[in-house]
Parts: C-alpha cells; structure tokens; sequence
C-alpha cells in the first residue's frame, strides 16, 4: 500500500481535549507525522481587561485562568502585587497560604487522575477521584464559600483566619485520602492495559525538555528537578520539609507516577503548616486604594501544571500598566508536537492529558 | 368479594383474559414530554470553568443521573440538549452555532454561567456577550460558575419546562414553530 | 557606570561577561527587589542571547513580554519594548533583558536559542504587531487571521473596534 497522509482535525469541540482545543493532524495509516494545535478559542482578554481593573479587582479574575487550581492563581498574582508594593504577609497568612495552595495542589491532582484515566478509558478512576476532589472542594467551601472559582488568597494575606474546628476538619480530610489515592493507585500502577497504553508514549529528553520550557511534572519526570518551591522558595515553603518526585523516562506513565507522589507530599506539607502555624495576624494591613509607583517584578511559583508567574509594571496608579502572565500550560503545550510524533494517533489523547493543560491559562 | 376469582395472580400480573388487555390512557402530549424530560442527553460542550462544575454535577456526588441524564453525547447528533458550559468567545462563536445547528430537533439549550447568559465578568473585545445572541436558550443558569445544585435546579426547571410543552404540535405540525 | 544600582553578587559577574563580550551594548541597567533589569540595543541581540544561553548558562527562557508605551511615549522612550526573562538553573538566578523593538524594524528571532520563544513570540506578534525575523511560521496565535488590529496597544480599545457584539 502505497504511502498517504491523512489530515486529522481533532476539536475545538473534543470529549477529551481538556477544552477548547484544536489538533491539526496528519497522520500516516495510525502513526503521527505532525501535529499543530490551534489555541485561542477562550481567548477572553483578560491581559488587556486587567489594565483597566484595580489590583484589588484583578484576584478574583485570576481564579478563572486555571480553573481547576484557582487558589494557584491568586498565589501567584499577589505575591507579585506584594513585591511590587513592598507588602509583608505575617507568618500566619503565610502559613495558611501554604496549606490553601497545597489542598489545591491535591485538588488539582486528583482532577488531573480522574481526566487522564478517562481518556484512557478507566472511567471508573474518574468517578472515584471526583468524589475525593469533592472532600476537598468542601474544605474551600467551608472556609470561603466558593468551591471552584475560590479567591481565597488575597493582597496582604489571606481573608479568613483558620480556627481550631477547621484545622480539625482539614485533618480529617487528610485522613481520609490516602486510602483513595491507594485505590487508584491499585487499580493503575500494575495494570497492564494502563502501562501498555502510557509506558514509553509521549518520550521527551530532559536537554529538549529544558529547552522547550516544560515546567512541572513533566519536566520532573525526565529526572530535572527543578521545583520552585525548593528553588526560589516564597511564603515559608522554606520551613518545610518535603521531597520532590522525580522520575527518569520522561513518558506518560512517569508523570503519572510524579503527580501521585506530590500528592502524597502535599499532604505531608499540610499537616506540617497545621501543626506549627503561628499565632498572630493572618494579613497585612492594605491601604483601600493600592497605588503602586513605577516598578516592575517578576514572580513565578510552583503551580500544580508548572511554574506559574506574573509580571507586573505598575505606573504609580491604582491600575497596572502591564499584567502578563507566565503560563505553563501555554509553553508546556508547546512540547505536544514534539512528544507525539512517532506514537499513533490514539495515543495522542493520553499525551495531551499527561501535560495537564488548562484552556483557561494558555488562552488568557 | 368471596367468590370471584383473584385480580391479581402469582406471576404479578392480572388475570384478565387474552381479549380484553389492560391499556393506559394519557395525552400523548404528557406522555411525550414525559418521556422527553427524563430521557434528556446532554451534550457535553464544555467550554470553561463552568464545565467542570458540570463534569462535578456528573460525578457521584450530585449524580446527574437520578434525572436520566449521565448519558453525555461527545457528537452533537445523538445529543438533544446542548448545556453551554463556560464563555463563547469570538472564535468559537461559529464552532457553537454549527453544533446547535448539527442537533436534530427536538432540542434545549441551557445558558450555564454568566459568561453564556451574557458575558460574564469578560467585556472585553474577544467574548460574546451571551450565547442567546447566536442560538436560543431555554434556561439561563446564572453563577460565576454556578454550583452543581445550581446546574441541577437549572435543570429540573428545564424539565418543568418540558413538561408544560405540546410535542404533538411539533409532530403534527413539524414546519410550525 | 559609576551610578549602576547596588546589585547582588551573582549579576555583577554576569554583567562584567556581557561587557567584556559586547563592549558598549548594555545601556541601562536597573536593580530592585533583588531582580536585575538590563537594557540592551537591538543590533546585537540575536548573539547577545546565544552567548547568555551557551556560556552564562541561561538553559531556560522563561518568558517573553511585549511592551506598549502608548503612541505618545515620553521623551526618549520609543514606543515598544521586548523582554525576554531568563533562568539560570545553576544558582537559581534569573535576569530580564529588555531591548527597544518597533514595528518597522523586526527584533531576531530567539526560536534559534531556545525553542520555547517560539509562541511567545507569535503571542508578542498577535496583540503587538511586531515581527521576528528568522521565526520558523510567525502568524497570529489567538485571534483569528482575519482579526483586525493588534489588542494589547494602548490604543486599541477594550470592547473591541467593530462595536463588538
């Protein structure tokens, strides 16, 4: 049979492109020769939306960039805001800014578990990840009201002090993921199907992974370890004791082992900013308007799809002149074409969902 | 009464003879809506925040299912009821309408979240300000993204939606509108 | 410069390298909150980068920001600005450079140095205008082709031109 490329179009509208997301394809009998995504169909706006808001006005925006780990997201912008002003967020809201961004971290994980099985065709995985991720959801409910879209990580610290009955409620919480986490992990990490389908699918060098800017855990499972909060540590994650997973293939399959470790590890971080968080006050005092004079600033952290970041140029007034927003899923993305070329086509929705890409983040 | 043979027998069923069948009298209004409404298979176009609600919605916990709708259709052909989930933006617009137009009749459109009700927190030169403005809707399910209870609501209101209407007149009538 | 900023130790070094390899090519340099800012001209840039990534050891570009100061700059300010923000993984330190671009005269490529300035420079050509010469497929990432305008210039209104829908 003579040699005929196929082109392929996959999304935006996909079961299983986490998103409006569309692949250009083209394919030769299963076997991929290219891929081109086409982002941009939730492109909102929200770098120019953001020039005319307050800082204040700006947090809760950020929530809607990952949806899936919104507290990240506000993390990262007020920690920049607070380098820019020259803002100090006591030791308490510096500690309950780490439990929030680490139950997210699990949140986000286990979302991520239960997408990934799914494309894979594990749909029970699904089912019981979602039901664990709403244990958590409960928690940011309790202490915030929202359960998604959360902004519960603002200028100054955080808005509500966390008391001895909620810590409780968090602990308990804890106590009850291992066993689900230890489910899936039955179900996946010795199953045949699921290593045929992820083991040695979706292979990046660690050289090309450092060039092609992956953050996060992919870039963790080719055996970097590059993790922010180790390396550029903000908010006391330097009072903290835990690892970082790595991995050494670089395929599906490591970045699936390196996400359940780290959710092991965010609970460990959890307990520990529980058991030791300082008495004092949980926010810094901002004054109502918040003018900034002319300064720029860089600032990234540890998201749970990469390293997070957001540059800011104030101008002296209350608004910024300039928000852009380092995005991991936007340069992870990046890396997809590279990844799949060689593997057949199906395998390309296990790829994608290994990066762990949110729409809202690449197209701002 | 004492003497007559038993309405009822062993295998559950009634004794009536083979000439006279039990039958059931409806309008074949209600009995279609009916069945329309319990029936629903939501098309899962899940275009932001809020698709995760509904993917949440879905799950074990608030269990999409007890209404009869965990059936989520990834073509827009064997889907009746196309739930907007998350901001139309500019680019996607014409993706959205072709959808709508690719499901065959009788369909619903729920508006889920504020940016499909009318642009959300988003005025900005990229987003549609409402999916109405390019397809009808037929419940619009406000929330910034709206809880599951809320979809779920949005849903059963849907149903009464359903209900209160007139099938007949569609497949009596089909070029009526 | 004798009125260069006080600066941490590690970009002291880093500067003295960028002199001693391009004499004259560093016009400005800023320091505060413990990042260091570096102006650069546009006429060597393109080795200015490779020269960060192969001998610094700037491994990895982390981002890369468009300016716009608006069609009415201030006195000696041009009208757009690139910043390219780099890391380097060895003592975790990172260094913005800054170099003065404008529409009619396209900035080099750094998809040559590292291949994650391939979209961010499309994303820069998307709501700016610039070009990048030497960019393997530079087009619009984003918006539509047809899309009239580029969003992020200060004169571009945020509804949209066409009154938006």
């Amino acid at each position: 049979m003579a040699f005929k490329e196929i082109a392929l179009n996959m999304g935006p509208q996909h079961p299983s492109t986490h998103g409006v997301l569309r692949l250009k394809l083209a394919i030769d009998n299963e076997v991929v020769l290219s891929l081109e995504p086409v982002v941009g169909y939730l492109h909102r706006g929200m770098e120019k939306l953001w020039e005319s808001l307050t800082y204040t006005q700006i947090v809760p925006l950020t929530d809607r960039l990952d949806y899936i780990a919104a507290l990240s997201n506000n993390l990262g912008f007020v920690l920049a805001v607070e380098k820019l002003a020259g803002l100090e967020v006591p030791p308490r809201g510096r500690y309950i800014r780490v439990a929030l961004a680490e139950l997210q971290r699990l949140a986000s994980h286990l979302a991520w578990v239960g997408f990934q099985a799914n494309d894979i065709g594990a749909m029970s995985v699904l089912l019981y990840a979602f039901e664990a991720r709403e244990r958590v959801l409960d928690l940011f409910e309790e202490y915030i009201g929202a359960r998604l879209t959360v902004h519960g990580i603002r200028i100054g610290g955080v808005p509500r002090d966390f008391d001895p009955e909620f810590v409780r409620k968090i602990e308990r919480t804890l106590d009850g993921l291992p066993a689900t986490i230890r489910n899936i992990e039955l179900l996946l990490n010795e199953n045949r199907i699921w290593q045929e389908r992820t083991r040695g699918v979706g292979v990046v060098g660690a050289a090309e992974a450092v060039d092609f800017g992956l953050t996060g855990p992919p870039l963790r499972a080719t055996g970097v370890r590059w993790d922010i909060r180790m390396d550029v540590p903000y908010s006391s994650y330097e009072d903290f004791e835990f690892d970082v997973p790595l991995a050494e293939h670089g395929d599906v399959y490591d970045r699936y082992l390196v996400r359940m470790e780290e959710m092991r590890q965010s609970m460990r971080i959890v307990r520990q900013a529980l058991a030791r968080l300082p008495g004092g006050d949980f926010t810094a005092k901002v004054p109502r308007i918040l003018r900034i004079p002319p300064a720029e600033v860089f600032q990234t952290i540890e998201a749970p799809k990469g390293e997070l970041g957001f540059y800011i140029k104030s101008n002296g007034t209350d608004k910024p002149e300039r928000v852009k927003m380092k995005s991991p899923s936007f340069i992870n993305l990046m890396s997809l074409a590279h990844m799949s070329r060689g593997n057949l086509f199906s395998d390309v929705v296990g790829i994608l969902g290994s990066l762990d890409i949110v729409l809202g983040e690449i197209d701002k | 009464m004492p003497g007559e043979p038993e309405p009822w027998n062993s295998r559950g069923t009634l004794n009536k003879p083979a000439s006279a069948p039990p039958f059931l009298l409806a309008k074949a209004d209600a009995f279609i809506a009916w069945a329309q409404k319990n029936s629903l298979w939501p098309f899962g176009s899940g275009l932001a925040c809020c698709a995760i609600e509904m993917i949440a919605t879905a799950a074990g916990r608030y269990d999409i299912s007890r209404f009869g709708m965990e059936l989520f259709r990834a073509s827009p052909r064997q889907a009746d009821l196309f739930i907007v989930a998350g901001t139309v933006t500019n680019k996607m617009a014409p993706v959205v309408r072709r959808l709508w137009e690719q499901m065959a009749d009788p369909k619903w459109v729920v508006a889920m979240g504020n940016c499909a009700v009318s642009g959300g927190p988003f005025p900005t030169y990229a987003v549609l300000q409402g999916v109405d403005k390019i397809i009808p809707v037929d419940v619009y399910v406000s929330g910034c993204p709206p809880t599951p209870q809320g979809l779920l609501h949005g849903l059963i209101t849907l149903q009464s939606k359903i209900a209160r209407s007139h099938p007949t007149r569609e497949i009596l009538k089909p070029d009526v509108r | 410069m004798s009125d260069r900023p006080a600066l941490l130790p590690g970009f002291e070094d880093i500067l003295a390298a960028l002199e001693g390899r391009f004499p004259g090519a560093v016009l400005a340099v800023e320091a505060a909150r413990g990042e260091c800012s570096v102006r650069v001209g546009p006429e060597r840039l393109a080795d200015i980068l490779k020269f960060l990534k192969a001998e610094q050891g700037f491994a990895a570009l982390q981002d890369m920001i468009g300016l716009d100061r608006g069609p009415a700059p201030p006195a000696g300010a041009g009208r757009f600005a690139v910043l390219y923000q780099i890391y380097r993984p060895a003592d975790r330190r990172r260094l913005r450079l800054s170099v003065e671009a404008d529409e009619a005269n396209p900035l080099p490529s750094a998809v040559a140095t590292w291949r994650s300035a391939d979209w961010a420079e499309r994303e820069i050509f998307d709501m700016f205008g610039l070009r990048f010469a030497g960019h393997p497929g530079l087009r619009r990432i984003y918006l539509d082709e047809e899309f009239d305008g580029h969003p992020l210039r200060k004169d571009f209104p945020l509804g949209g031109r066409s009154g938006g829908l």
